[in-house]
């Protein structure tokens, strides 16, 4: 468990990390909570070259109601996002989502930013804020721009931001009060999901978001459709895997994690109550 | 309990054990926690195909690396060893054994198999040069499955033109074709098919070792975490041809071993030959994804078992046929796994001389097989307690009450099995009446007439487990019928130092049991003496040369035993130097609370701390009477200890996800005496949880190609405290009459016995679903597909 040889720099600032992420190139790496990028390069999976260490750039770590939505910043540990009251006011499903994230330790040190950027699409905050809407802000040598969750996730662990941007800020649209539930299905508490749902309902409107049932985290907006087509839960539920194209691993084959993500998706829905 | 009278109430207690606050506080010392100068790191590069052959090997470029002494490929050491890597267990005369070197030569044959190594002045730059070894491979078919390993489709080693190892039988009938004739007969029969699944130890220590050479005269003192000190230093001796009284070997702090630390690695013998042709201290340390490939993996069975009933459902006979699956090579103990679990397929219960075994061990392109807690018994209990479950069904008839019965009756103790065996003790039925109460199995049976109804979606099974642990191994003559390559006994030092203090020299090597506390615990009751006052020294071959070490669940009833026989020789050397001073006969001195009295006149008393200062200034001993009181014992016990029990398990299944969830798990356990409760309850917590984890969570998956999917501990999933239920002990003590101390092992009860009781509880609860067996591990997708199977479903 002896990593390749590399270099170590630390930002003070994202204008920094932008600034020495460009400088060293390709070869180079943000390194936030360090919980996905560490392992892989113990591993041997990931060789980066240097490091540019985000991980004391505090002030983006916090969580503020931006109005019509809450903003959080990309270094914002895992347990803050959990803890946060106005999360828990405002997008209690975040919050809650973010709680079973790995384990305590795991949730100390991983960062919402890191999580995303990674795009493991076994991952949890992924499913969820798109299910929620969420938009990105990334920033890179060009200046700022906002990415839609809903565009952001291109393959494994493949996202659109460019080598040299950096994420900086989460912006997730408000609950407005709607009822929610996040059914997390694996063998052991700290492992990703086998398939999770992230679920939110007000009246026929609902979004569903779907945990590693494909190379991408799953909008199923066949599932909202039918809700708002009138279809009950369990009716809707049977569309759940429409966008849907799982793999096979030791944990489950392709058939039962369809039926899984239909399971799921009606327990949420039912639990998140129309 | 049959101690001697002088009582002072020690044993039984639940001591906090002293060992904890040094393993808690990270002060304890690991191998590789030990600081050595100038020491040179080794890293084995491992072959990436299960089977290859190795075409070349060029170690120039690594050799050229920063940091870098030297490389060398297995061809380069074929001329260090005096010998292969040892196997100590020829079950059969013609078992089959390929040639096993520390690093393969010319074919390697699992991936993980070391094929070069690097010695160099940090761990970063060995590690760093295996990527700039070249090896080219010819890779070669595998072979994974042991039906087709059987079939000598492919045969992996040239050199034993098979890949059969040995099949060893153990026929039992009192006249010839009884078995066969019980069959006929038979009101009822049942055959089934389990498989067990390769299990990965994944001890918390990983593997460590540093050896380290004298630089004059030619010493070396091998530092290892092991389980077996002293076996592996006799094995090193032989293999590397270094004289065995040159050789020190030490386990330091050893975190957990569960049978993997049982053995010889090629590591061990790597980094004392290098030490000894470099000079310098050699160490490495295993990372997990090396220890997941290359120590040694557990199970790994195909078991076919039939048994035949009469009409009330006893059991007339038992038929088993075992494929064994050795992984590439034979390692320390590999061939007599399957042969420790023979004798047990019988479990607890009355069976007449009827009974067939035969086991065909083979071959295959995976990581070596052994011992792994339990070792063969867990499998045997594991076979029985499923298909007693499957004939109760076949009866009609509650398994709880198929298993009453069937157990020996209490008063047929001490009891000459079927095998020729005597087991020395047992209550099975008031143990699984405890465990009845425990988990209120007529309650559970009502409330799942209500809750299991037809559609139900949350389905409620209790599943019965009743075992014998075959253990304490074990008497030597017995293990000389086995073929097996070294005794049973156990050696024991007893010093009672100037002060009063006492030492005890030990040859269990203890790695996370707790032996420090136990033994001081049977001292302080022998002598009279405070548990604080007693010292252990264990696990370096300096301190303690003579010894075979802790597996088997032997520490206690060998171990422990030894120690109190050898406090009863220096009490008896003690009473004669206090006669001498009291002036009256030894006879009729007492011994209790740490003081002589003569019997009858109460004033006259010597307590034995003045007795030790008398012995140690032998101003006035005895004439003839040596100075100093210590003694020595080794202890060959005369039998096996057999613990046994019953657990219950109750699981409410998902149906929809097929998820299972434990709701309740009781474990009643008889040890005998006990010498440290909370130790038991501990060993018994573990043990359930190691079972627990064979029912439900963790396989060494292989693909076709034999590459090994769980790798890490992402893949191969360990239980953590979350994913485990409360357990509830419970205990009845029938202490063995073999020993003084009454005691039976339990550090492999827990393993025999969970394994089983789940399965069943699950299959219990799916019954009325049409399922018949759940394989395991019982994850999700699997119990999913075993309900969509039964209803005629989709897969
Ligand atoms: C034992 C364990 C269990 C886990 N279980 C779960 C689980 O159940 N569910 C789950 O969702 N996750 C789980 N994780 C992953 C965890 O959530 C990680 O913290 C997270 O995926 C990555 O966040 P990080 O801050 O650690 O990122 P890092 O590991 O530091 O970085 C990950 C990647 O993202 C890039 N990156 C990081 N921050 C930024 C940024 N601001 N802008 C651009 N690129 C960036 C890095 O360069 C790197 O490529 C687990 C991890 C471990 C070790």
């Amino acid at each position: 468990m002896i990593p390749a040889a590399f270099d170590y720099v630390r930002a003070g600032s994202a204008a920094e990390a932008i600034q020495l992420i460009g400088q060293y190139g390709d070869e180079a790496k943000f390194l936030a909570g360090g919980h996905s990028l560490v392992p892989a390069m113990k591993l041997r999976l990931a060789q980066p070259t240097v490091l540019v260490d985000i991980g004391r750039v505090s002030d983006l770590s916090y969580i503020r109601d931006g109005g019509d939505h809450i903003a959080i910043g990309a270094l914002t540990r895992h347990m803050d996002v959990e803890k946060s009251p106005v999360l828990a006011e405002h997008v209690p499903l975040l919050a809650h989502a973010a709680g079973h994230v790995g384990d305590p330790q795991v949730r100390h040190r991983g960062t919402i930013g890191g999580s995303l950027a990674h795009a493991d699409p076994a991952s949890d905050l992924p499913a969820t804020t798109l299910a929620l809407g969420a938009t990105y802000v990334a920033e890179g040598p060009n200046g700022t721009r906002e990415i839609a969750a809903a565009d952001f996730y291109q393959g494994y662990f493949t996202s659109a931001l460019a080598p040299d941007e950096m994420l900086t800020e989460i912006r997730v649209p408000k609950m407005g009060g709607a009822g929610w539930s996040f059914q997390k299905f694996n063998r052991r508490a700290q492992d990703w999901a086998i398939v999770g749902v992230a679920a939110w309902q007000r009246g026929s409107e609902c979004g569903v978001g779907l945990v590693n049932m494909a190379s991408t985290p799953v909008l199923a907006s066949s599932v909202a459709a039918a809700i708002a087509g009138g279809a009950s839960a369990a009716e809707a539920a049977e569309a759940a895997a429409s966008e849907a194209d799982p793999q096979a691993d030791l944990n489950a084959s392709v058939e039962y994690r369809v039926h899984l993500a239909k399971v799921l998706t009606r327990r949420a829905l039912e639990a998140a109550g129309g | 309990m049959t101690m001697t009278d002088d009582t002072t109430g020690v044993l039984g207690q639940r001591l906090l054990r002293r060992e904890d606050p040094a393993l808690l506080t990270g002060e304890a010392r690991y191998t590789s926690d030990l600081p050595i100068p100038g020491a040179l790191h080794l890293a084995v590069l491992r072959s990436p195909y299960a089977r290859a052959r190795i075409v070349s090997v060029d170690t120039s470029a690594a050799a050229s690396m920063p940091g870098v002494t030297a490389v060398f490929s297995g061809a380069d050491l074929a001329d260090t060893w005096a010998g292969p890597m040892p196997c100590a267990w020829p079950v059969t005369e013609d078992m089959k054994s390929p040639t096993h070197y520390p690093l393969a030569v010319g074919q390697a044959n699992y991936v993980g198999d070391g094929v070069a190594c690097v010695l160099a002045n940090s761990a970063t730059a060995a590690r760093d040069a295996l990527d700039a070894i070249e090896v080219e491979y010819e890779p070669l078919e595998a072979v994974i499955d042991l039906e087709d390993a059987l079939s000598d489709r492919v045969v992996i080693h040239d050199e034993i033109g098979t890949n059969r190892s040995y099949t060893w039988d153990l026929k039992i009938e009192e006249s010839e074709g009884q078995v066969d004739q019980a069959f006929a007969d038979a009101a009822y029969s049942v055959k089934e098919r389990y498989i067990q699944q390769r299990l990965i130890p994944a001890a918390m220590e990983p593997r460590a070792v540093a050896a380290i050479p004298q630089p004059f005269g030619g010493d070396m003192t091998l530092y290892s975490a092991t389980q077996v000190p002293h076996i592996l230093k006799v094995m090193t001796a032989l293999t590397l041809g270094i004289p065995e009284h040159q050789l020190r070997v030490v386990a330091p702090a050893v975190g957990g071993g569960f049978g993997s630390k049982l053995n010889v690695y090629a590591e061990e013998l790597l980094c004392v030959a290098l030490a000894k042709r470099t000079g310098s201290p050699v160490r490495w340390t295993e990372t997990r994804s090396e220890g997941n490939q290359a120590t040694i993996h557990g199970r790994g069975q195909i078991q076919d078992i039939e048994l035949a009933a009469d009409s009330d459902g006893r059991l007339t006979a038992v038929r088993v046929r075992l494929i064994g699956d050795m992984g590439a090579y034979l390692q320390l103990v590999t061939p007599g796994v399957p042969l420790l679990g023979a004798f047990l397929y019988a479990g607890v219960y009355e069976l007449p001389k009827a009974y067939d075994f035969s086991c065909t061990s083979v071959f295959t392109n995976m990581t070596p097989t052994d011992a792994y807690r339990g070792a063969g018994r867990p499998e045997a209990t594991y076979a029985i307690e499923r298909a007693m479950d499957a004939l109760a069904a076949e009866i009609g008839i509650d398994p709880l009450e198929l298993r009453r019965r069937n157990f020996i009756p209490t008063a047929s103790y001490p009891y000459e099995a079927m095998t020729g065996l005597v087991y020395d003790s047992g209550d099975h039925d008031r143990a699984a009446t405890l465990a009845a109460e425990m988990i209120d199995y007529a309650g559970v049976r009502a409330r799942q007439e209500t809750q299991n109804v037809p559609g139900a979606t949350k389905r409620l099974g209790i599943g019965v487990s009743t075992y014998f642990e075959m253990c304490g191994l074990a008497p030597s003559r017995v293990l000389a019928s086995l073929n097996y390559g070294a005794g049973g006994w156990e050696a024991a030092t007893v010093r009672v130092l100037p002060t009063n203090k006492i030492q005890v020299v030990t040859g269990t090597a203890p790695h996370g049991q707790g032996h420090e506390t136990a033994w001081s615990m049977i001292v302080a009751e022998k002598m009279g003496v405070s548990p604080d006052d007693v010292d252990v020294l264990h696990s370096d071959t300096a301190i303690a040369p003579l010894g075979l070490d802790t597996y088997g669940s032997r520490s206690l009833s060998v171990g422990g035993v030894a120690i109190a026989i050898a406090c009863d020789k220096v009490i008896d050397k003690a009473k004669q130097i206090a006669a001498h001073q009291l002036e009256a006969n030894p006879d009729d001195l007492e011994f209790s609370g740490g003081e002589f009295r003569v019997a009858g006149s109460p004033d006259r008393a010597m307590p034995l701390a003045a007795v030790a200062f008398e012995a140690f200034t032998a101003h006035n001993l005895p004439d003839g009477l040596e100075p100093n009181l210590e003694a020595h014992t080794t202890y060959d016990p005369p039998n096996f200890s057999w613990p046994f029990g019953t657990h219950m398990c109750l699981v409410e299944v998902d149906t929809e996800t097929g998820q299972v969830d434990v709701l309740k798990y009781v474990a009643v356990d008889d040890c005998g005496n006990q010498v440290n409760p909370l130790i038991v309850d501990g060993q018994v917590h573990g043990g359930v949880v190691q079972g627990l984890a064979q029912a439900l969570y963790e396989e060494a998956v292989y693909d076709a190609d034999g590459n090994l999917q769980t790798s890490t501990l992402a893949e191969y999933l360990v239980p953590a405290a979350s994913d485990v239920p409360a357990i509830d002990t419970g205990h009845t003590i029938t202490p063995s009459p073999t020993n003084q101390l009454g005691v039976k092992g339990i550090g492999e009860a827990g393993t025999i016995a969970s394994t089983p009781a789940v399965i069943n509880a699950i299959v219990d609860a799916l019954s009325g679903l049409g399922v018949r067996d759940v394989k395991m591990p019982a994850s999700p997708n699997t119990v999913w597909r075993a309900i969509n199977e039964a209803q005629g479903g989709q897969q």
